[in-house]
């Protein structure tokens, strides 16, 4: 079956816009013009294609499907391998989705060499889409490991006053977790004679012994990406200092990555260990949950306290994951989505106020409500759907995951949902401290609301947020058969019981 | 009547001979003005020697009575080798003029060296291999003592010259063992005397010093004492000669000599390779961290390069030679690149060899920024860049061959070496500029460095060519 390649025209779309734009000279105004349009049109391509792409998955088949291979690397059988399956598709679509955003919401906050950011966020975007639409691990490698170097850059050059430093510790702590992922992905090529194939990966059946030792490679990379308490420390820092569209895609989608990670190999490549292991993950993840609630309760910089609220969600994610239940699973995915929806907004929202006062402080701001009324609006409706209000996204998500984990152990149900009700609290204290009560000292500047440009923004993700929570059967029932299908991979016990009932 | 030998495997280091011989003659007696045609005579003498490689028929022929052999993998590594070499000469013209080096004798004596090179890579016999090894190296003591009003750099010629000759002592007290034990010196002869029965000690111990010797040639720690001076002290024209041939035939030869007549002993050396490796990943790693002489930093750097090239042969087989066979193309494709971007660093017409004096190139330079940014990166083994490719291959054998400890070490290790990389590029990018660097490039330089920085990050788009090639060397070497 011949199909349009869309996989890799949403990999090749914004790589041909990034050389494009690497070309353009001429007269300072009008390169960054051009480069602004070139960037903008570029990003809303390639989101068609992943919307096109979403239109034509087949969502009743749990096969990989638009796969396209080509031979690659000769003498390894390593191929250039793609195809997305009802999980993937939509995270392309997500990071389509937000990298658009970004080149919006990046349009007037950046102006300082325009070329170089627009060729690293098109090129982060292709690797992102790659990731999701790699099946082979090498290919996947590739992708997970080279978005640093934009990432890096990005912080580096774009971002605050102590970029540095974060940038330097953002890249040597995921790099030193991704280089244990390199070594498990070695020891799984030798194991099966060469194979390179995620889904003959699946199939593999590894010695369980050996499984133990390949889980704790590929933890020490996603539990980094996740990131995973104790291995957070990096987040908090990388997102202050990193400029707004940054933070964005740092939370709206990297932080996927980890997750994904679990999902596509330490599950189905690793069952027996992933359940050896579902404890060790259940604790670290209820940790997670409330010590990065309490945490966010006492931050004083708005960044800071949505980075570790992302923290916390991530948290409910890996729960969900390892409940390897329906609910649990398609739960841990529909926060992923909320939350890289929710996360991306809120980051969006600090950086609008950010722009008119050049502070993140929650200090510094107060009676908000009364000066920007509809950016108070937009926040109060980012700040329910990260509680987990029903109605929005977060609720289906986080409400799926308490389902699965109360079905596999009550006291992580427990425990987990106690950090909705400190997420609550530190979402609405914030909400409080910002938008009500007097305004701060320093409000001698008038704060303009939201322009046409933000608000172009903030409405596809208000939309988004609503969307998930009403009706999110439209995700669900993507990705109901791959779930199932992966749920088969990691507990073929499971999947015989469900069969007999 | 004696039968006319067969001369046609060794055609390349016959062309480089009568090529420097032809540069040295014109150079003698040149009119007493006018440029010299020495430097291009050398480099059309390099390039006709390539030809000759490129061209030799497959297969493996022998020459001057088995002392030569010519197969695919030497064939492989002489490429490497003149590609190297001929690259590092050209694009330092302009160079050795400002660095009042430039007479007509340095490039005869670097061709000498690249024939010392061929000869290495090519080398059947223990007499052939040492004169080989020191027709390298003797050119190279005079290039680093090149500049002889500077005390850094005649500093440099000695401590190369004690130390290498302390070097070929031990190669050839490791060779004299070895012909002892073994009742000869070709390696056919020894493979097959060591082929039978239990090694005695004092082939053990000739290997270990034959071992020493070579390391001491490729710098491998723990005998890399010579390379951070060397490299500072020498002019950046010459450690840019030095960084890249001399490296790859050193480890050619290396992996030649222990997997051809000592394949039989492999359980035995590769507790010195693997040693060797260790300790090469993290001196390389942590040795270069404080530094803050861009030569010297690439110095270590080299060393850990070389350590990596190493896990390789430490795995041995067709994938480990492999592994080392690609790593070597691509380390001479990033370092020929990065000290074609240290050439070109100048300020009011010096040289200026400081990391901190690449502040602000983000912005001032972006191309040349961006193409040592890219080289950076793939030193630092960041995929999808070349570099990475590299780390894989080596890193793949080590798994297959079971040496678990020493991939992981090697991958902890380049962690911490991307500490450095990364700084670099910092310096680049997210420092202020302070006072720039002159322009324009030399165009030699730059269409070196675009050429280097493109095949780095394009690599990954078809690396067939040079897996293929690889594969084809590793098999004439590992059966």
């Amino acid at each position: 079956m011949e199909s349009f390649p869309y996989l890799s025209a949403v990999v090749g779309l914004p790589l041909l816009g990034a050389a494009m734009i690497a070309v353009i000279s001429g007269p300072a105004e009008y390169v960054v013009r051009n480069v602004r349009a070139v960037a903008l049109w570029t990003t809303l391509f390639t989101f068609a294609l992943s919307l096109a792409l979403w239109a034509a998955f087949e969502p009743g088949s749990a096969e990989f499907q638009f796969v396209e291979r080509a031979a690659w690397i000769p003498g390894l059988g390593v191929e250039f391998h793609l195809g997305v399956d009802g999980i993937s598709v939509l995270f392309v679509v997500l990071s389509s989705f937000l990298t658009l955003l970004c080149v919006v919401a990046s349009w007037e906050s950046i102006t300082a060499r325009v070329k170089e950011y627009a060729i690293a966020f098109l090129v982060m975007e292709a690797m992102m889409n790659g990731v999701f639409c790699a099946l082979d691990i090498v290919l996947f490698y590739l992708f997970f490991e080279g978005i640093l170097i934009p990432m890096f850059l990005i912080i580096g050059v774009w971002g605050g006053p102590d970029r540095v430093y974060s940038a330097f510790k953002f890249f040597l702590y995921t790099l030193a977790g991704s280089v244990l992922f390199l070594i498990a992905v070695l020891v799984m090529i030798h194991e099966t004679g060469g194979e390179t194939s995620i889904p003959a990966l699946m199939r593999a059946g590894f010695d369980p012994k050996l499984q133990i030792w390949l889980w704790l490679a590929l933890f020490a990379s996603f539990a980094v990406k996740v990131p995973m308490w104790p291995f957070h420390t990096w987040l908090p820092d990388a997102h202050v200092e990193a400029p707004t569209a940054g933070s964005v895609i740092l939370a709206g989608v990297l932080l996927k990555l980890g997750a994904y990670g679990f999902l596509r190999f330490s599950l189905p490549m690793l069952p027996e260990a992933s359940a050896f292991f579902a404890p060790f993950v259940y604790v670290l993840s209820v940790v997670a949950v409330v010590y990065a609630s309490l945490v966010a309760l006492m931050q004083e910089d708005m960044k800071k306290l949505v980075a570790y609220s992302s923290v916390a969600h991530m948290g409910f994610v890996t729960i969900g994951l390892f409940t390897l239940t329906p609910q649990g699973v398609e739960g841990a995915i529909m926060v992923m989505l909320s939350h890289g929806v929710v996360s991306a907004a809120l980051f969006l929202c600090v950086g609008a106020v950010y722009d008119r006062r050049g502070s993140r402080l929650i200090a510094s701001y107060g009676g908000l409500v009364h000066r920007m009324p509809v950016y108070a609006f937009v926040f109060m409706v980012f700040a329910m759907a990260a509680i987990g209000l029903p109605g929005t996204g977060g609720f289906v998500g986080e409400f799926l995951v308490l389902m699965g984990a109360f079905r596999v152990d009550t006291r992580v149900a427990a425990v987990a949902a106690l950090g909705v009700i400190l997420g609550a609290a530190y979402m609405l204290w914030l909400y409080r401290r910002v938008f009500f009560g007097p305004p701060a000292q320093a409000e001698s500047r008038a704060l303009g609301d939201l322009n046409r440009r933000e608000i172009a923004v903030f409405a596809p993700l208000v939309l988004a947020v609503f969307w998930m929570g009403l009706y999110p059967e439209s995700f669900l029932g993507v990705m109901r058969e791959s779930v199932d299908n992966l749920i088969a991979q990691a507990r073929p016990e499971a999947a015989l019981a469900a069969a007999g009932r | 009547m004696a039968e006319f030998p067969a001369l046609a495997p060794a055609l390349p280091e016959l062309i480089l001979l009568a090529g420097a011989c032809a540069a040295l003659m014109a150079g003698v007696f040149r009119p007493a003005s006018g440029e010299s045609p020495a430097a291009a005579l050398c480099l059309a003498a390099m390039l006709a020697a390539f030809a000759a490689v490129a061209l030799a028929p497959a297969g493996e022929t022998t020459a001057f009575g088995g002392l030569f052999v010519s197969n695919p993998y030497t064939a492989f590594m002489k490429g490497l080798v003149l590609a190297g070499a001929a690259l590092t000469l050209a694009m330092t013209g302009s160079a050795r003029g400002r660095e009042r080096i430039d007479r007509f004798e340095y490039p005869v004596l670097l061709t000498f060296a690249t024939l010392g090179m061929l000869a290495m890579v090519s080398a059947n016999d223990l007499m052939s291999l040492y004169i080989a090894v020191e027709l390298q190296s003797l050119p190279l003591y005079v290039a680093a003592a090149f500049r002889r009003d500077s005390r850094r750099s005649g500093e440099a010629g000695l401590k190369y010259f004690i130390l290498g000759a302390l070097s070929s002592g031990m190669l050839l007290y490791g060779c004299s063992l070895i012909y002892g034990v073994a009742g000869a010196t070709g390696f056919d002869a020894i493979a097959a005397s060591v082929g039978e029965g239990a090694p005695s000690a004092g082939l053990l111990v000739g290997l270990v010093f034959l071992a020493a010797g070579l390391a001491f040639k490729a710098s491998a720690a723990p005998f890399h004492m010579w390379t951070p001076d060397v490299y500072e002290g020498a002019p950046t024209a010459v450690t840019a000669f030095l960084a890249a041939a001399p490296k790859v035939a050193a480890v050619a030869l290396f992996a030649r000599v222990l997997m051809d007549p000592f394949g039989a002993l492999a359980g035995e050396w590769r507790q010195i390779v693997v040693f060797l490796a260790i300790a090469s990943m993290l001196l390389g790693a942590f040795a270069a961290i404080s530094q803050s002489n861009i030569k010297r930093l690439l110095a270590y750097s080299s060393i850990g390069h070389v350590g990596y090239a190493l896990v390789g042969l430490a795995a041995g087989g067709v994938a480990g030679v492999r592994g080392v066979v690609v790593y070597l193309a691509i380390y001479l494709a990033m370092t020929i690149g990065v000290f074609g971007c240290v050439v070109a660093m100048r300020r009011g017409g010096r040289e200026v060899e400081g990391i901190a004096d690449l502040a602000g190139l983000g912005r001032d330079r972006p191309l040349f920024a961006a193409a040592f940014a890219i080289l950076m990166f793939s030193m630092a083994g960041i995929p999808p860049l070349a570099g990475f490719f590299g780390k894989f291959y080596v890193f793949l054998a080590a798994v297959e061959a079971g040496l678990y400890t020493l991939a992981a070490v090697g991958v902890l290790t380049s962690v911490v070496a991307a500490f450095y990389y990364l700084r670099v590029v910092k310096t680049m990018y997210f420092d202020p500029l302070d006072e720039p660097l002159d322009r324009p490039f030399d165009r030699e330089a730059g269409l070196v460095v675009a050429g280097a920085a493109a095949v780095v990050l394009l690599f990954f788009a078809w690396p067939a060519p040079l897996v293929t090639g690889a594969a084809a060397a590793a098999a004439a070497l590992a059966p």
